[in-house]
């Protein structure tokens, strides 16, 4: 099943060939960003951290609500990759 | 024509100035490496590529490569772990190619090297198992391998520095470590003489002399003549035994220069606010003053571990950056000054490289 992922701007510009929206077939958050890891290489180690783990200021949201690797996918999900507010 | 240029990584990004053979007429490149906070950038003559070591709060540390001097670059933290299990790892605070490989310094205090031009990294990992690793304690920077010194011939033997715990040394490729320490007061613990806990602030090697180092300390500046095994204390005549820089000449082994700070718990800026530069002629025997050029007014400024480099030329050139932003060089090997460029974000890190 396709979920939508939309990536931070700031992604794109890191890693050349990432596009802001796009879609995957996953069935949780960690299968979406392998699968677009297997499109871009390098852009799940931007994403998460050893444990494993969502970067501390990085925010995941699926449909809305606040998510972690392990968290499932309906078919239709929407999965925004958002910087926190943080930094100086 | 041979230009030189400064690798300048500071708190909001990289910059590359260029000033050209003279090294009086300077332009800068617009921020590199997205804005990322950049420790340390060095460059690898072997195969002309710049490397840049630092992290992002968000997006976790990475280390940039430009094949072409700053135009183009990619980055990878391909290995850059301690395993599911271990601490995280927020930013790279040095990068160093040596002998076809490159070798990152990390936070949490590690070693990791990369035998595939930065692609890929693997853990050195005999470096954090050494027996004295439960007694690591941060510095304010916090724990860190900042500085990492080469063989200039030998790749199996080499010398890091870690914040706040001291000098290691190998000589067996990074698969056993010693630490060298000896000689070097820890004035901040009960014990002045301990194995490990000297807040070694910088490590450099005397030109072509690599058993003759000297290493700017928090509790003072050394130098030793057996590799590390021994040091001694050579802070006499120098206003302050703090500060971070130091660096050594291309050609003459007793020359280097240190900027001392005012005392650690009292800003840790230029001494009653007047800039200077030290300078020793034989090994730190004796250390006289530069400032010609340098503000000597309300120039509370810091000068942070990698930012002071020398150049190869002749006279040699010098470049430290402040930690408000100002760039500060001298062509006539530390005698005169003159300000390079002034608004940039916090220097952390200045390498001078020639380029053809």
């Amino acid at each position: 099943m396709a979920v939508t992922v939309i990536l931070p701007r700031s992604l794109v510009s890191l890693i050349p060939g990432t596009v802001r929206t796009c879609e995957v077939e996953a069935t949780t958050v960690d299968e979406a960003l392998a699968r677009l890891d297997e499109r871009t290489p390098g852009l799940r180690n931007r994403l998460v951290d050893s444990g494993p783990t969502i970067r501390q200021h990085i925010n995941v949201f699926v449909d809305g609500q606040q998510a972690r690797l392990d968290t499932a996918l309906s078919p239709d999900a929407t999965i925004h990759v958002i910087p926190a507010v943080s930094g100086g | 024509m041979t230009r030189t240029l400064l690798l300048v990584g500071t708190s909001k990004g990289a910059f590359i100035l260029d000033g050209g053979a003279d090294r009086t007429d300077w332009s800068i490149s617009e921020p590199l490496c997205e804005g990322w906070p950049i420790h340390d950038l060095q460059w690898d003559p072997a195969t002309g590529s710049i490397y840049a070591g630092g992290g992002s709060p968000w997006y976790g540390p990475a280390v940039f490569r430009s094949d072409d001097l700053g135009t183009t670059w990619t980055h990878s933290s391909e290995g850059l772990t301690y395993g599911d299990d271990g601490p995280k790892i927020p930013t790279v605070w040095n990068v160093t190619p040596a002998h076809g490989s490159i070798f990152a310094g990390v936070e949490p205090a590690g070693l990791f090297r990369s035998d595939d031009g930065g692609a890929t990294w693997t853990h050195v990992s005999a470096l954090r198992d050494h027996p004295s690793r439960p007694g690591w304690q941060p510095g304010a920077g916090g724990l860190i391998c900042h500085t990492i010194v080469p063989h200039p011939t030998d790749p199996q033997k080499m010398w890091v520095a870690i914040s706040a715990v001291g000098t290691f040394a190998t000589e067996d490729g990074g698969a056993s470590w010693e630490a060298r320490n000896k000689g070097v007061v820890d004035c901040n613990s009960p014990d002045p003489h301990p194995e490990t806990g000297q807040c070694v602030h910088k490590l450099v090697m005397a030109a072509d002399d690599p058993d003759h180092l000297f290493q700017q300390n928090h509790c003072g500046v050394y130098r030793s003549s057996d590799g590390g095994r021994q040091w001694e204390d050579i802070s006499t005549g120098l206003p302050s035994e703090f500060g971070f820089v130091m660096g050594t000449h291309p050609r003459d082994a007793a020359t280097a220069w240190v900027i001392p700070l005012s005392h650690p718990e009292e800003g840790r800026t230029a001494p009653g606010g007047a800039l200077a530069v030290w300078r020793t002629p034989d090994r730190g025997d004796t250390w006289e003053r530069h400032d010609v050029g340098l503000p000597q007014e309300h120039a509370w400024v810091g000068v942070l571990r990698e930012a002071l480099s020398v150049d190869r030329h002749d006279p040699a050139g010098i470049f430290f950056g402040t930690s408000t932003g100002q760039l500060y060089g001298s062509v006539d090997e530390g005698v005169t000054w003159s300000l390079v460029i002034d608004h940039l974000p916090p220097i952390w890190g200045v390498q001078a490289i020639e380029v053809d």
